[in-house]
């Protein structure tokens, strides 16, 4: 799917009281990888359920030949075509685990934008602050719930937004005015037609990035939203939006199950 | 006639996993589980249970070859198998094996053979109940869907 016609699709189908983000036009293409069987066929059902395109690999040079790091290409497209825009990857696997893998990742070039999560059934502090430290996006404590997956679905979906908005930003001076005016355009790069509520409540808990009545500054008409405090939607190029996504320590499960 | 069978068996299933759930031996990753069945998807937590079944009954045979060995010394092995059947079982919710091998994995951590032994008879045990329990669980819901008339795939 070309990305210039799926974004004016989307724009064309956005609607105006509410956010159209689901089902997306443009799946993400996350990459997983578990040596386990079991857990494989969960993750690959959680994101399926969670429009996402799945490739699920049973090791980390599997992951690496699917990325085609092990050979000397140097682009980020697997051998299906497919452009990997998430890697979830278990900690704990023989051979390569899922942290060397990071590791190598993070270390090549053309793979390092790609947003690396890390799921353990251990919940080790100290493990999870080296993922961190190492690149990782996220941490998530096994068994992956379809929150969680939703979490990383939300987050994919603004980043995308995000990095339109900067291809966007530049292309118009970052001109905060010439944008919220342009919102009515139908000339106007579509993406910024999505509200900022996108990017701006990572701090705050993830229900509020599903809400479709958010509020929306960008897409409001009336004439109080130029007053808001600062709509996040326009600082798209000031570093605001974190590349992290909800403190991992929030969702570290206590094993109050057991 | 056909309906009043099909919610009595909906029933009886509602029964057996409320059940298994107060015994502990099932937790809410099971109903994520259930969750992630749809029409795109009908079967999917059988699939996954029986994936289940099939890696745990290998890795009981590995702990038991392990611990009848009477050389056997290599408890890092015995915990990398432990581990995969400690992340499986969490993975459907089996919380009571899941805990067993929790218990396993530090008798094996001391290198405590006897304790290992011990661990591995209730690992089977429990096993045994959670496989039982989920081939009641299967049938009734297979019953469930001929008796409310919908053409369902039938089960190995």
């Amino acid at each position: 799917m070309a990305r210039n016609s799926v974004v004016s699709r989307r724009w064309r189908s956005e609607k105006m009281d509410g956010f159209d983000l689901s089902p997306p036009d443009e799946q993400v293409h996350v990459l997983a990888v578990d040596d386990s069987l079991v857990d494989r066929k969960v993750i690959e059902r959680l994101l399926k359920i969670s429009c996402c395109k799945v490739t699920a690999v049973d090791s980390g040079i599997r992951a690496l030949q699917f990325l085609g790091l092990d050979e000397e290409k140097s682009s980020s497209v697997g051998f299906d075509g497919l452009k990997v825009d998430l890697i979830i990857t278990d900690y704990c696997m023989p051979g390569m685990t899922g942290y060397e893998l990071l590791k190598k990742i993070k270390e090549s070039s053309t793979f390092r934008e790609i947003p690396v999560v890390i799921m353990s059934s251990e919940n080790v502090m100290a493990r999870i602050d080296r993922c961190l430290e190492e690149g990782a996006e996220d941490f998530i404590v096994k068994p992956v719930k379809l929150s969680d997956v939703k979490r990383l679905r939300d987050y994919m979906t603004a980043r995308e937004f995000r990095v339109k908005n900067q291809q966007v930003g530049n292309n118009n001076n970052n001109n905060k005015r010439k944008l919220r005016e342009s919102c009515d355009l139908s000339s106007s790069p579509p993406s910024i037609s999505f509200s900022s509520s996108l990017l701006s409540p990572w701090p705050s808990p993830p229900s509020s990035l599903s809400s479709p009545t958010s509020p929306s500054p960008c897409l409001s008409p009336s004439p109080s939203s130029s007053s808001s405090p600062s709509p996040p939607i326009l600082s798209y190029s000031a570093p605001c939006s974190p590349t992290t996504l909800d403190s991992p320590t929030r969702r570290l499960k206590m094993s109050s199950s057991d | 006639m056909l309906g009043l069978g099909a919610d009595r068996l909906r029933a009886d299933m509602n029964r057996l996993l409320a059940l298994l759930f107060h015994q502990g031996v099932l937790d809410e990753q099971f109903l994520q589980l259930q969750q992630l069945q749809d029409e795109s998807s009908p079967n999917f937590v059988s699939e996954v249970v029986n994936i289940y079944f099939h890696e745990s009954e290998k890795l009981l045979r590995n702990l038991r070859g392990l611990l009848m060995d009477r050389e056997f010394t290599d408890y890092k092995k015995m915990g990398i198998h432990l581990n995969q059947f400690m992340g499986s079982s969490s993975s459907i919710g089996a919380k009571r094996v899941r805990n067993v091998c929790v218990a396993f994995r530090a008798a094996s951590e001391q290198n405590n053979r006897a304790g290992c032994l011990r661990a591995l008879e209730l690992l089977e045990h429990e096993y045994c109940y959670l496989k039982n329990k989920m081939h009641e669980l299967f049938q009734l819901e297979q019953q469930r869907l001929l008796a409310a008339g919908v053409r369902y795939p039938m089960q190995n």
